[in-house]
């Protein structure tokens, strides 16, 4: 499985085809939202810069931006989680992605979290 | 003698065996199980006696219905038996202590009630003239003035409808005072702090801002440093609640007035707690641009199902020329509506038809008149009170939020107390529910981990919010011991339904009855 890089919102971003990255939220996130009931994806062709938000993910808790890892266009959008936004909850890395983004800079994900940084990000959050 | 009279003496024992879950009738005890209106109906049943409608040519054509329409079909008896029924399984204000923080659920005094149905109040129209409906007229001046006293503001718009109605009252008033001065292109970002009620960022959104939001700081009040960090040359607004949805005082909120101001933007507040301060402190005072007035929290009109709200907003001097019409003036000829611009003003428009919502006005303005200045002063005093003996008495089994020291009208725990419990807010407030409790505000502010926000308002006995406390350290103390988990997660156990699926609710959402699909006949 290719590298896993993360940002402090919680998200995940995974190369997915030279420059094209898939984007999901992170087990520890969907915990946290608890069950997921809506999810607003981007259209595709627009373009976000790093940190812009992306999509909205809406939990019977509360409602979240989800913002880009890194800038570029978004090339695809999961459209099964219109009908099944529990995805995201059942599987966070995998079936419940959000997007993909080809990206313009991908130094950019180079400078995320890896693995054992996020786990430990999240283990000071208590 | 047996004064019995066929009673048994003692009542057995109870236990599990003897409380069944399940009975015949599907009712238990007087708690009676209620099909929807329409699976009652039987075709033809009929509650009023009415004449055959004369026949009259349809001249829908193609619209023309073309299947039953539906109705359920019911006698007199069954449709009064059928809304009593569904009235007693409410859970309201005058049922019990509802400690929704944020809500400010007070008592509706009855007095109100009886003002508004007054037929020189209920009995208008707002197209009469209005030479007719002077005292009305006089009652929406004698509130305005009431509400510009307390609040130290020059002027108030009193038609808003809601909060979040007078949210987009003020802010339509900033946005306009903006684009007078040119800098409409300009200053497009408003602040809103990270705690903000939802409604707030909504509204900035709604008027084409873009929404910068401002952290919390430890103590759970506006980071002052990011915030200062965060003005500029494009910033139009801060928005902030204060108290905050903490239910904190903004301690610094001159210091930001004076900052928002000197950076050439404008402090819109929401009022929406302004219950705590009604009477002790004036808005104006802390620089106040514009803020909305909840009559159906503060002033006790009713909410929730009980009445439409009302959201009149204080404007600043600054912002009063853009107040919205119609309003009421005093002239040479009595009362008048004043529902065209004139002179200096220049009203950004309307809100809504006609003038307000007449019998919250009529509601308010008896809560006020009966309190009187003093009463009012009172009421905050001691809707922060209770608070303070809510958080004073189960600090020591629950986990205040921000426990740096007292809070304001709603005590605000964070779910610290259930660490390594498993149990989590969501099942501790449904185990307030067994024990006839309406659970508190949950997971809200979002700021706050598994935040539960306690408002119990003034309304409130000793005996009462002893009852409450004691019934909250029962639960605290019993989510601490093993195995607590699996029966809290188990609530409610004792109420008509148990745990609804509300994942399912929002997912797939049943939002309208159809009738049965009938497979037996269709199989004949």
């Amino acid at each position: 499985m290719p590298e896993l890089r993360f940002t402090k919102d919680h998200e995940w971003i995974r190369v997915e085809d030279g420059d094209v990255y898939a984007i999901g939220i992170t087990a520890f996130a969907q915990g946290q939202l608890g069950d997921v009931v809506f999810v607003e994806l981007p259209e595709i062709g627009k373009k976000v810069a790093k940190g812009g938000q992306a999509a909205v993910v809406e939990s019977v808790k509360a409602a979240s931006d989800i913002y880009a890892p890194v800038s570029g266009t978004v090339v695809a959008a999961n459209d099964a989680l219109a009908g099944e936004p529990g995805l995201v909850n059942s599987d966070p890395t995998g079936a419940g992605w959000f997007f993909k983004l080809k990206a313009t800079e991908t130094a950019e994900f180079q400078d995320l979290m890896d693995q054992a940084a996020y786990d430990a990000f999240v283990a000071s959050l208590g | 003698m047996d004064k019995s009279q066929g009673r048994l003496a003692a009542v057995p024992a109870a236990s599990e065996t003897l409380a069944p879950a399940a009975t015949h009738s599907g009712h238990r005890g007087l708690m009676l199980e209620e099909p929807l209106i329409f699976e009652q109906g039987v075709p033809g049943r009929i509650g009023v006696d009415v004449p055959a409608a004369p026949a009259a040519k349809s001249r829908l054509g193609s619209f023309k219905r073309k299947a039953p329409i539906g109705l359920p079909c019911l006698s007199e008896p069954q449709v009064v038996r059928h809304f009593t029924r569904l009235s007693q399984k409410n859970y309201g204000i005058d049922s019990g202590l509802f400690a929704l923080g944020s809500c400010t659920m007070k008592h509706n005094p009855r007095l109100n009630e009886k003002m508004a149905r007054l037929p020189g109040f209920a009995d208008i129209h707002p197209l009469q003239p209005v030479q007719t409906v002077q005292g009305a007229l006089e009652l929406i001046d004698e509130l305005a003035r009431w509400l510009k006293t307390l609040t130290g503001m020059p002027a108030v718009a009193m038609s808003p409808a809601a909060g979040a109605h007078g949210e987009l009252c003020g802010m339509v008033a900033i946005w306009s005072a903006i684009q007078a001065k040119g800098e409409g292109a300009t200053r497009t970002r408003v602040l809103v702090p990270e705690s903000a009620h939802g409604t707030n960022p909504a509204t900035a959104a709604l008027l084409g801002f873009t929404v910068d939001p401002i952290p919390a700081d430890a103590r759970g009040r506006v980071d002052l440093a990011a915030f200062e960090k965060k003005l500029g040359p494009d910033v139009a607004a801060i928005m902030l609640t204060n108290p905050n949805t903490c239910g904190l005082f903004e301690n610094d909120i001159r210091k930001i007035a004076d900052l928002i101001h000197a950076a050439g933007g404008y402090f819109y507040c929401d009022g929406a707690n302004y219950n705590a301060i009604a009477g002790r402190v004036r808005p104006a005072d802390l620089g106040v641009d514009a803020m909305h007035i909840n009559l159906h929290k503060t002033f006790s009109t009713p909410h929730g199902g009980g009445g439409p709200g009302s959201g009149p907003v204080v404007l600043s001097a600054l912002l009063a020329p853009y107040a919205p019409l119609p309003y009421v003036v005093h002239g040479a000829n009595g009362f008048a509506l004043v529902e065209t611009a004139t002179g200096a003003a220049k009203p950004f428009g309307r809100l809504k038809a006609f003038n307000g919502q007449m019998g919250m006005f009529v509601r308010a303005l008896a809560y006020m008149l009966s309190h009187g200045a003093d009463g009012i002063r009172q009421a905050s005093t001691d809707a922060v009170l209770n608070a303070n003996y809510i958080l004073a008495r189960l600090r020591d089994v629950m986990s205040p939020a921000f426990d740096g020291g007292p809070c304001m009208h709603e005590a605000l725990f964070d779910d610290t107390f259930l660490k390594d419990t498993g149990i989590s807010t969501l099942d501790f407030a449904k185990a307030m529910i067994d024990e006839g409790y309406h659970p508190m505000t949950m997971y809200f502010p979002l700021v706050v981990h598994g935040a539960m926000l306690v408002e119990p308002t003034e309304s409130e006995s000793k005996e009462s919010l002893d009852a409450f406390i004691d019934t909250l350290r029962y639960l605290a103390i019993e989510a601490r011991k093993p195995g607590a988990a699996v029966w809290f997660q188990a609530a409610p156990r004792l109420t008509p339904r148990r745990r609804l699926d509300e994942t399912r609710a929002a997912r797939a959402p049943v939002l309208r009855w159809k009738p049965p699909v009938k497979t037996a006949q269709a199989a004949e």
